[in-house]
């Protein structure tokens, strides 16, 4: 990310030369400027602006920008810390704005775990480019050395003498000096962080706590009417006939509108179907349940959960792609020794965000304007622009808080609805999807049949490992014909996995989707660490061995994993540079023997009801061990008493904020292993709502669960997603400890206990 | 012409009475710190209070509220500062916060009615509420830490 001074430059498209915008800030009523700042920010017309994402007024406030969407990982408040540290600001005098969508903020897909690890350097240049340039100003005003100038809390002060100067009052001075090269910043010694790594609180927590914070859901706009749509039951099918005679009978209803269905592949287009425009929300819904469609269902109206999870399973039995490869496991299995094998399922998973998919749109002389709790606005500029045939730049996302993200709000289907049904009613349209909605139109979390095959010494060594997976793809998202799965997917858990064993082999099998797919919180590592983490358990168990000590047996010394030589052409490493972020088995050994020491490991005897059980995984470059303990009653009911969440995430910004991640996605992993399933019958999902789509509550959740840190000094990684991978395999080897059953099919509300 | 006192002030509705008051609160009052998450009950996000008692305005009809007195999320304190929201910032309990003035006002029932509660009787108590976050083990913190400041 380079950074050039932008006062000196149109910014983001202004109508204003930047220095006319500068003088303007100063003559002109703020109102005159109001429209030109929403669509600015104020970071963008400060006096002095060393980086896109951020400025300083000579009031003294700072502005800084947050182009990355807030779903509950508290981005929006951790990366302008990291601004502000370098700047040695004043928090109090830091103002947070939320960028709109453009592409001049580089990568505003708030996904992958990312934010951090995408633009920790960014942040920290900014700050100190703007710290820099700071004391450069007092520096000439004094006519003194730079160097003997030090910038603290909002002021510069010439040491030898004393004198000091505000940032405020050096504002207009910095803002007429070049922004120094990022090779020639010098950052703050970690002894003088003041934000970084220290508890800090979240920008938006009084305005949540008080009912002030503006979702999604919230947003209004004058004359705006409500949507609500009735979308063809079957994936790909489209509306045959239409009446809705009694519909607009409804006290409130406005009108109704149809919405093309998508040209495969689906993409992040509408599904299509019939809405119902009205005065409030709930004529909308009201109005929806009077429309007479008949549908045509197409291809998946025949396709069925229990018919597909059989054949997914025959095909794990089946050879596949190979997608790694070491030794030659068909060899160690035609030895002999011990074998075990076993089948693995997960169904499909629902997002199920607090807030629906929800989109406020407003179609005006060919541009639209929308209000959006996105994880993705240049996809948002992207979407709306393809489904109207404008230019995505004729789109302005604002970026609103979420109600929950976990990947659902990336796709913005839901605001291309709103956009359509704007144009075509002429007025700005708030269209809301219901719970029923939600469930029944997700991109789901993919299904997977699982095989695995491992053989054993006569010492209980495994000598070979046989991993198959067999999925419907994500990539079935753009090209309607995939069968496979691609890198993205075999690098979470499949074509990684982190044990030292002579001959192994990773298989991916053919699978079709029937319904639209897409990526959850930790994406194909829920299907195959659980899978595999469970059945490294069963290895341990044929073993007659310690689970946590064969598991860090099978993960063996600490080394840096080469992929290439194992037939891995392509490992995806999340995206980030393998030299930079190597896959470190030490570091992986180091959770799990902390999580040991943590959770008082091996000290009490399971059985009886009581469990404790273990799994460590890398994913989103960090390192993660979860020790979950059950309690399995007589009735089979199984509580969460207590869990142990360690991870090493390298360098950390905003430690509670990373214990919360973690504290939730124990819970995320709760409701995984326990009750999640979207099944299908002739092609119409099953599930409608919270009764039959159970997440976990309060007296279901663990407990307690304790969140370790390891003190790290490696390049920051994932924090949101890499808690839940290792949480749903810990849980269910602990029931196993307690019960001696082994459960292979998630999700464990559908297995007997007792 | 219905009747409802919410937060101390007398308003009209005379729409269809078969409406929920959620969306009476939200899309003609402006009253958006009440959510819908479900419209079915199932899942506390839009708690608000009926006669002091914690209920669902998603499933509660504007006819079952005409002369009653409604208290939501806006009206529960003056200035932010009930022991529950004071605790609740301090526990940093919120992540994407959708869920939590629900879970405050139904809290906020729960402890009038119960002033020492047990783990126990606030996982009863809050388990019709749901976040999906996971923020739980810190909602229960914060409910103790203002029990204790009310008693």
């Amino acid at each position: 990310m380079s950074i050039e001074n932008v006062s000196r430059r149109n910014f983001l498209g202004g109508v204003f030369s930047a220095g006319a915008l500068v003088l303007a800030a100063r003559i002109l009523p703020e109102e005159a400027l109001a429209d030109t700042n929403e669509y600015h920010g104020k970071a963008a017309s400060a006096a002095l602006r060393p980086s896109i994402y951020l400025g300083v007024e000579p009031d003294g406030t700072v502005y800084i920008v947050t182009h990355r969407s807030e779903m509950g990982t508290g981005i929006r408040t951790t990366l302008p810390l990291v601004a502000a540290d370098e700047l040695d600001a004043d928090w109090s005098k830091v103002k947070i704005e939320q960028g709109i969508g453009d592409k001049r903020y580089g990568d505003q897909n708030t996904d992958g775990s990312k934010s951090i690890r995408g633009f920790f350097v960014a942040f920290r240049e900014a700050g100190a480019s703007a710290r820099t340039m700071l004391v450069q100003a007092a520096a000439a005003q004094w006519g003194v050395s730079a160097s003997e100038c030090k910038a603290q809390l909002h002021v510069v002060t010439h040491t030898p003498s004393g004198r000091k100067l505000s940032y405020g009052e050096l504002a207009q001075a910095a803002g007429k000096l070049p922004v120094p090269k990022p090779e020639a910043l010098q950052f703050k010694p970690k002894s003088e962080w003041r934000y970084i790594g220290k508890e800090s609180q979240i920008a938006d927590l009084a305005d949540i706590c008080t009912g002030k914070a503006v979702f999604g859901m919230d947003v209004k706009r004058p004359g705006m009417l409500y949507a609500s749509v009735e979308r063809p039951p079957v994936m790909g099918g489209s509306v045959q006939s239409m009446d809705d005679k009694a519909a607009l009978q409804v006290r409130g209803v406005k009108q109704t509108a149809s919405i093309d269905p998508f040209k495969p592949p689906y993409t992040f287009q509408p599904l299509g179907g019939v809405a119902v425009i009205a005065d409030s929300t709930w004529a909308a819904f009201q109005g929806r349940k009077k429309l007479k469609i008949e549908w045509n269902n197409g291809a998946n109206a025949s396709h069925d959960s229990e018919q597909y999870k059989k054949e997914l399973l025959e095909t794990a039995r089946k050879p596949g792609k190979v997608v790694r490869n070491i030794g030659d496991v068909d060899a160690a299995f035609a030895k002999g020794g011990k074998i075990v094998d076993a089948e693995y399922y997960v169904p499909l998973l629902a997002h199920a965000t607090m807030e629906p998919p929800v989109a406020l749109a407003e179609f005006r002389d060919g541009k639209v304007e929308a209000w959006v709790p996105t994880q993705n606005p240049q996809a948002v500029q992207d979407t709306v622009a393809g489904a109207l045939g404008i230019k995505p730049e004729d789109v302005t996302c604002h970026v609103t808080l979420l109600g929950g993200g976990f990947g659902r709000k990336s796709k913005p289907d839901y605001v291309a609805e709103a956009a359509i049904l704007s144009k075509k009613t002429g007025k700005p349209i708030k269209l809301v999807w219901s719970r029923e909605d939600d469930l029944r139109f997700d991109y789901y979390h993919a299904v997977a049949g699982m095989y695995h095959k491992a053989a054993m010494d006569d010492k209980g060594k495994t000598t070979a490992w046989l991993h198959r997976s067999v999925f419907p793809s994500i990539s079935s998202m753009n090209d309607a014909s995939s069968m496979y799965g691609f890198n993205v997917e075999y690098g979470m858990g499949l074509n990684d996995m982190p044990f030292d064993i002579p001959n192994h082999r990773a298989e991916n099998g053919p699978a079709k989707a029937h319904v639209r797919i897409g990526w959850l919180r930790s994406v194909a590592n829920i299907y195959h660490v659980f899978s595999g983490l469970s059945f490294a358990d069963e290895l341990a168990h044929a073993a007659g061995r310690d689970p946590l000590e064969y598991q860090l047996e099978l993960i063996g010394n600490g080394r840096i994993i080469d992929f290439k030589s194992q037939g891995v052409a392509d490992y995806w490493n999340y995206g980030e540079s393998y030299e930079k972020f190597p896959f470190d088995t030490a570091r992986l050994r180091k959770v799990l023997e902390i999580a040991g020491e943590k959770s008082g490991w091996g000290k009490r005897k399971p059985g009886n009801g009581w469990g404790i059980g273990v799994a460590a995984s890398r994913s989103f470059t960090s390192y993660v061990a979860s020790v979950v303990e059950v309690e399995v009653d007589k009735n089979g009911k199984i509580h969460i008493p207590r869990t142990w969440q360690v991870a090493d995430v390298g360098m950390v910004i905003n430690p509670d904020r990373v214990r919360s991640q973690f504290e939730g996605a124990a819970v995320m992993g709760a409701s995984i292993a326990l009750s999640g399933e979207i099944s299908l019958s002739d092609g119409r999902v099953k599930q409608s709502n919270f009764n039959t789509y159970p997440v976990a509550r309060m007296n279901q959740a663990p407990l307690r669960t304790d969140v370790h840190i390891v003190e790290s000094s490696a390049l920051p990684g994932g924090v949101g997603e890499p808690g839940v991978p290792p949480f749903v395999p810990a849980f269910a080897n602990a029931v196993f400890a307690a019960t001696g059953k082994r459960v292979r099919e998630l999700p464990f509300s559908k297995h007997k206990l007792v | 012409m219905i009747k409802v006192k919410i937060n101390g002030r007398e308003r009209t509705f005379d729409g269809d009475p078969e409406m929920p008051l959620l969306w009476f609160l939200r899309d003609e009052l402006d009253m958006t710190g009440t959510k819908f998450g479900c419209g079915a009950g199932l899942c506390g996000a839009c708690t608000v209070h009926r006669n002091g008692e914690a209920i669902r305005s998603c499933t509660t009809a504007m006819k079952d509220v005409a002369g009653k007195t409604i208290t939501t999320v806006e009206g529960l304190s003056a200035n932010g500062d009930h022991p529950l929201q004071k605790a609740w910032m301090q526990a940093n309990v919120p992540q994407c916060g959708y869920c939590q003035t629900g879970q405050i006002m139904h809290a906020a029932a729960f402890l009038k009615k119960n002033h020492h509660p047990t783990d126990d009787e606030i996982d009863a108590a809050m388990s019709g509420n749901i976040c999906r976050c996971g923020t739980y083990q810190r909602i229960r913190a914060a409910i103790k830490t203002a029990a204790k400041e009310m008693a």
